[in-house]
């Protein structure tokens, strides 16, 4: 009777520390979520920033501004185009 | 002395008095327990609530506000998180060096800021929408009673060459004005919160439920070409300013699919700046201002008398002398030709044939048409404002109105009714619906005429750019173009002002099998020249010819230099 008492009580101490190392590891394992879902919604922001950014670059009256004053070019007149006409009926879009 | 040998231990009480102790204690430890047993088991509640709130927590969930793009994804409006300082001033305690720094940070002079705390004892906003680096050096200083919310703040990186389109938002991020209000409910998200334990560092340890899911906002797709609607606000921007008009507006539409490609307006604003505006800068003219468009309405005459067999396009019309009474009023042309054609009363825009056409007519008929293409009525867009102008009943036109909205005067409509108005003749007698947004599967339009009638007025539209035409200058190089020129008096207190006019041109191209319409209205042009041929119609050539190259649109003309008529030689059309 002692000694199954004995081994009861051995068995119950594995246990409640076992289930202290797991809450423990829930626990670290959740805040490494947390931070890894804020650092998502951090480079969520970011991208967004940089979209902004994108666009504020590739605005087309900059470009046509640099093209035309920095890099000279210009539209090329009518008697230096040609027009290939596409061979399908496809128009091209 | 021995303990054993106290006397008090010789005393023999009574029983009673033992048990009584014994039986108050016990009752003591029954009212214990009854009121622990009523506190945990039947009336928890508060307790818990107590217990709860001194680990769990209750987050907002933010949810983000969708981008607007154009049909390209090209970002046109986006909200990046932004900081809002604020103080309980009460609270704050600063040195004259913190404050300094704080000043600096906010860009702001120390004065203002003093003058904010003073205002104020439970609340005040320092500075709205700052960055979030700045938000940081902000913190940094650790000045009690400075406190800090995140925010959402929208950014326009298109400017204000589509400001009137997308509209802006407010502080808290809800639309007010344009795209941003008309799809409000699209765009917006909903925030959501949730429920978690922190532990006493502040660190989240558990998630124990979501009490919302927070919903970010949908992202819009919109019919606008931002290629396009860039050339179209610069062509329009030169207009004006070389014309020294107060206001300009065109509208682009693809004439298969019904989607406004552009839509710029001028005067304009940054939307990203909104400091000082005014309401005309505010306005889109395109949607929400109706005016007297003048001739350009004449081909929708011409089509109701054509529908109906009434003429052809070489019937003679009267038209010598170049002019005409009815009752006490007189019609004139600006120029005085024999007899014309329908055909060449649309080329020189002749206001006696078309009001001579028009008496022909029954004014019912002429109502019909006029409905059938949405005049009168404000168009489907969901746009804010949307103008309907004005169309009114048949029953009470007298011959003199009839014969005068042959022109476009005695009607009003906006440039955006007038554009679709013209996809009948660029579509076989079909009339697009019109979209914000992007359409992907082709829509269906109405037939408003036959397809004979619209190829009839599309080739005599045609003509009316060609020289001997009243806009010559609307040509576009490799491409034909058809359209129509308008010049209208403005309408001023209840009359017409002598001296202000609205010039306007709406075409189409490639007259072969057109691909976009375009519609362009200049507003009280005081350069000295004030036709639509000469003042609208360059500004159509320009955006047309560049948009049509921009989509790859393939030349139905030979491509040969085109020449323009010398300055104030070509024919103007009666106004």
């Amino acid at each position: 009777m002692a000694r199954i008492n004995l081994i009861l009580l051995a068995l119950l101490t594995a246990c409640a520390l076992g289930l202290v190392t797991s809450q423990d590891k829930t626990r670290k394992l959740f805040a490494e979520l947390e931070r890894e879902q804020e650092q998502a919604k951090q480079l969520d922001v970011e991208w967004g920033q940089l979209q902004l950014e994108q666009s504020t670059w590739a605005m087309h009256a900059r470009v046509e501004k640099i093209a035309r004053e920095r890099l000279h070019m210009s539209e090329p007149d009518a008697k230096r185009t040609q027009i290939v006409m596409p061979a399908a009926a496809g128009s091209g879009r | 002395m021995n303990y054993a040998a106290s006397p008090v231990l010789a005393l023999r009480l009574p029983l009673w008095r033992s048990r009584l102790l014994l039986a108050l204690i016990a009752g003591g430890f029954l009212v214990l327990a009854g009121r622990a047993v009523y506190l945990q088991g039947l009336n928890n509640d508060f307790l818990q609530q107590k217990g709860e709130s001194r680990y769990s927590r209750v987050l907002e969930i933010s949810a983000t506000r969708g981008k607007i793009t154009d049909r390209h994804g090209e970002a046109l409006a986006i909200s990046t998180p932004v900081k809002s300082v604020w103080a309980i001033p009460e609270e704050v305690q600063f040195s004259t060096q913190q404050r300094a720094k704080l000043a600096a940070l906010l860009e702001m002079p120390p004065r203002e800021i003093d003058k904010r705390l003073n205002d104020a004892t439970a609340f005040v906003y320092l500075k709205r929408q700052i960055p979030p680096e700045v938000a940081e050096r902000v913190s940094a200083l650790h000045i009690p009673g400075l406190f800090q919310n995140q925010e959402y703040r929208r950014y326009y990186p298109g400017g204000e060459v589509m400001a009137q389109v997308l509209g802006f938002t407010g502080a808290d991020d809800v639309g007010q004005d344009g795209i941003e209000l008309a799809f409000q409910s699209t765009l917006a998200g909903i925030s959501g919160s949730r429920r978690v334990i922190k532990d006493r560092m502040g660190h989240i340890v558990e998630d124990t439920e979501s009490i919302r899911e927070a919903q970010n906002g949908r992202d819009l797709t919109l019919a606008l070409d931002a290629k396009l609607q860039n050339l179209a606000f610069s062509q329009l921007k030169l207009a004006v300013d070389s014309n020294k008009a107060k206001a300009g507006a065109i509208i682009v539409l693809d004439a298969k699919s019904g989607e406004v490609l552009a839509l710029a307006n001028l005067p304009t604003y940054n939307p990203n700046n909104r400091s000082r505006l005014s309401g005309a800068q505010l306005r889109n003219r395109v949607i929400t201002d109706s005016f007297e468009p003048g001739s350009t309405l004449k081909p929708f005459t011409v089509a109701v008398a054509i529908e109906e067999g009434k003429v052809r396009p070489d019937s003679m019309i009267a038209t010598a002398g170049g002019q005409m009474t009815i009752g006490h009023a007189t019609i004139h042309d600006a120029h005085r030709f024999g007899d014309m054609t329908v055909a060449q009363v649309i080329q020189r825009s002749s206001n006696v044939g078309a009001a001579k056409i028009a008496l022909s007519l029954p004014a019912e008929d002429m109502w019909t048409m006029f409905d059938k293409v949405g005049f009168g009525a404000a168009p489907r867009l969901g746009f804010p404002g949307a103008a309907s102008g004005r169309l009114r009943p048949y029953k009470s036109w007298r011959p003199i109105e009839q014969a005068t909205m042959a022109y476009g005067h005695g009607i009003s409509v906006s440039l955006l009714q007038l554009a679709r108005a013209y996809t009948i003749f660029a579509d076989d007698g079909e009339l697009m619906p019109l979209s914000l947004l992007r359409v992907d599967a082709p829509l269906v339009g109405k037939q408003v005429i036959s397809a004979a009638t619209a190829h009839k007025l599309r080739d005599m539209l045609e003509l009316a750019v060609q020289p001997g035409g009243t806009a010559p200058r609307a040509r576009v190089m490799g491409y034909r173009v058809a359209g129509k020129t308008g010049t209208a008096h403005k309408e001023e207190n209840g009359g017409y002002a002598k001296n202000k006019y609205v010039a306007s041109f709406v075409g189409l191209a490639p007259a072969s099998d057109p691909r976009l319409v375009i519609a362009v209205m200049i507003d009280e042009p005081t350069g000295g020249q004030y036709y639509g041929g000469v003042v609208a119609a360059p500004v159509f050539a320009a955006v047309m010819g560049g948009a049509l190259r921009m989509l790859g649109v393939p030349p139905d003309a030979p491509l040969q230099p085109l020449e323009l008529p010398p300055e104030g030689s070509e024919i103007k059309e009666g106004d």
